[in-house]
């Protein structure tokens, strides 16, 4: 079924096909949407859930875990606020081993109060134990809520799917729906092999002692490190099922480019017209989408950049202190190539705030990225005002 | 002698954001009124909000404003007065903001009876998200999250609140400003953790969801919903059910203030020493 689609309800009909059996959600902009077309879906009689309302994020993703660690499929969305309001619940989720997914619609942290896009919100989470995918359209979002799941329940891990505020969340698109039967030849049911059963009762949460915390990390190391497999696995099964696939990270016209621009979110959508236009210019630069960012594709990603000159990343972030987040993801792991192989990753910011990111604002990137002395490239402020 | 308005709003970010017709702004103008009635300098203010439409007043009042995060308004606050317990802190809050997620705040400032005055916009819903329940939403109303009626109980703010501990303790309403003035004076005079509860309306997201769309209709409707407290004390409870008494509902003039009795903690510690 085709349905037009803004990226927050693509997000909830993603739910809908997963059969998602609880929703615990506190109300945000841009996210609201995602919640309410949920509360439509299940009125509908579309999808058999619960919905926990709750009186702050804190209690929405609390009430996400206790939901699944009673043994059923949960999902929830928020944006900014809310997901810091979350931090200690995130970690919770994730170190108890809970595959819990959610939807977070990127908005810019307060102060100043802003409800525009940027990814400081969900980059500043990067190190709670959640798998990160980062989308660029509305079926991408749809589709990404499905392969979430089945990811998440193979490793035992949280999922978070990130779309941009207002760009994706309030666009439409036409998307496609698979429909719950046919996501559930995809999608088993979920059954976890230990939850609250009153049949056979477990303790969860309980003291750790120095002598065995390390190990119960080094096991969801392990796990995330099983991640990136499955969701190779996950996205190769999906484009088999469903005629879409994503990658992990998408390499958009690099044959041969010397120069590299490394974008996630919707600047990936703005930066591939750019790069075709500059292609067909004659100038030797391609696109590497960035999709995953927890685990980091790392091997992939060097596999990609191995050989090339410069990588201009584009972060529409800033981690104050030390530049751009996926600027140094992509340099830490380009550290190991052999000098001769290893390209000069420049940083860049942008889009702040929501501030847009236009064609004009990327040509210029990939322009500047060619000349730039490598001294001057550790982070270079895009279209700042005087 | 007139108010002038001009002298406590900054203009330049006028135009308001408010709906046309929301109480929002009768609130803000007896808030005005009461400072202006007690001729304190703009210099000696703080006020301070939350998020949400209401929490935008900070934005427009043209004096030590802070503008924080949901809920946690009193907790900012908290700290504003006890750098500076020489000057006034006033709060102003949501239904959601005060008593949702940030329920937790506001029963421990009240326990602690910190010299800080809080008005609470009641207006029933979460404006300024797109009109989800509150938790002072009535049972059977019309929400964005509860499309055939509210189910979940609602607080009585005002009770809540004296409960807790707060030693001030009104409730006012939109549709009597005067009124309303003279309640607010009576908690920014008042030494302590003093609430005013005021009854509003957001015609806009609760009011087109329950049949009075419009801001006049919805303001009568609230001020025909009150008595006031000395009617109410003739009133039984039969004759009180869906009724909102409106005055002075409580007032403690005994307890001590907190910022108070920690001095006389620190007073105490030194002379040990
Ligand atoms: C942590 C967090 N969660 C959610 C929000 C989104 N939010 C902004 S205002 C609001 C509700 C406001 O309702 P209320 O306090 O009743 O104030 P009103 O808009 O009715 O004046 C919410 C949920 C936020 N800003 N921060
Ligand atoms: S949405 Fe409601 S509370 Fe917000 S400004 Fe409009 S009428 Fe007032």
């Amino acid at each position: 079924m085709q349905k037009i689609l803004t990226g927050n309800q693509s997000a909830a009909w993603g739910a809908m096909c997963a059969r998602a059996q609880v929703v615990s959600a506190y109300p945000i902009t841009p996210q609201t949407t995602i919640i309410e077309e949920l509360a439509d879906i299940v009125a509908k009689g579309l999808l058999d859930a619960q919905f926990i309302k709750v009186e702050s994020e804190h209690s929405a993703m609390a009430g996400c875990i206790g939901a699944q660690a009673a043994g059923a499929r949960t999902f929830t969305a928020t944006s900014a606020q809310g997901l810091a309001l979350m931090h200690e619940m995130l970690h919770w989720a994730a170190l108890a081993r809970l595959p819990v997914v959610m939807a977070n619609v990127n908005r810019a942290m307060a102060p100043g109060w802003s409800i525009w896009t940027d990814q400081n919100d969900s980059l500043a989470q990067r190190d709670t134990g959640w798998l990160q995918y980062y989308c660029e359209s509305n079926q991408e979002v749809l589709d990404t809520v499905i392969q979430g799941y089945k990811v998440a329940e193979i490793v035992n891990l949280p999922v978070m799917l990130v779309l941009d505020a207002f760009f994706l969340s309030h666009t439409y698109e036409a998307v496609d729906i698979p429909g719950q039967e046919r996501t559930s030849e995809y999608l088993p049911p979920y059954k976890p092999s230990i939850y609250l059963d009153v049949d056979d009762p477990h303790a969860f949460g309980g003291i750790v002692p120095q002598d065995i915390y390390m190990e119960f990390r080094y096991k969801m190391q392990v796990a995330m490190n099983e991640a990136l497999e499955a969701a190779e696995q996950a996205d190769r099964d999906f484009k088999t099922m469903f005629g879409r696939g994503y990658g992990l990270i998408e390499p958009y016209r690099l044959e041969g480019a010397d120069y590299v621009l490394a974008t996630s979110g919707t600047v990936t959508s703005t930066a591939r017209s750019v790069i075709d236009d500059l292609r067909d210019k004659g100038h030797s630069i391609g696109l590497l989408k960035m999709k995953l960012l927890r685990p980091f594709p790392v091997e992939l990603v060097r596999g990609v950049l191995a050989g090339r000159k410069r990588v201009a990343v584009l972060d529409r972030d800033i981690c104050v202190g030390m530049g751009g987040i996926w600027t140094q993801e992509i340099r830490n792991a380009l550290y190991h190539l052999p000098e001769d192989q290893r390209p000069s990753v420049y940083g860049y910011i942008v889009g702040l705030g929501g501030r847009d990111v236009k064609p004009e604002t990327i040509e210029k990137i990939a322009l500047d990225v060619q000349k730039r002395p490598i001294e001057e490239g550790e982070q270079v402020w895009i279209g700042l005002k005087e | 002698m007139a108010v002038s308005y001009t002298k406590y709003l900054r203009m330049y970010h006028m135009p308001h954001m408010w709906c046309p017709g929301c109480g929002i702004g009768i609130i803000v103008k007896a808030i005005i009124r009461a400072f202006d009635a007690l001729d304190w300098s703009t210099d000696d203010l703080a006020f301070v909000s939350g998020i949400g439409c209401t929490s935008r007043a900070p934005g427009y009042l043209d004096m030590n404003t802070l503008h924080t995060t949901h809920g946690r308004a009193l907790s900012f606050a908290t700290g504003i007065k006890f750098a500076r317990p020489d000057k006034h802190v006033v709060v102003i809050s949501g239904d959601g903001d005060a008593t949702a997620i940030g329920g937790n705040h506001l029963i421990h400032a009240c326990r602690r009876n910190i010299d800080i005055t809080l008005v609470i916009v009641n207006n029933n819903i979460y404006g300024m998200t797109g009109g989800q329940y509150s938790p002072t939403t009535p049972v059977g109303a019309r929400a964005a999250t509860s499309p055939w009626g509210n189910i979940d109980i609602p607080f009585n703010v005002s009770e809540l609140v004296k409960g807790a501990g707060a030693t001030y303790v009104a409730r006012g309403h939109v549709g009597s400003g005067v009124q309303l003035e003279r309640l607010i004076r009576g908690g920014l005079t008042h030494k302590g953790f003093s609430v005013i509860e005021v009854l509003s309306n957001c015609h806009t997201q609760y009011g087109r969801r329950n049949r009075i769309p419009d801001a006049i209709d919805l303001i009568e409707h609230i001020s025909k919903s009150t008595v006031s407290v000395r009617q109410a004390e003739k009133m039984s409870p039969e004759e009180l059910k869906d009724k909102y008494a409106v005055g002075l509902l409580h007032q403690d003039t005994e307890r001590t203030e907190y910022c108070d009795d920690y001095n006389k903690v620190i007073e105490h510690a030194q002379l040990e020493r």
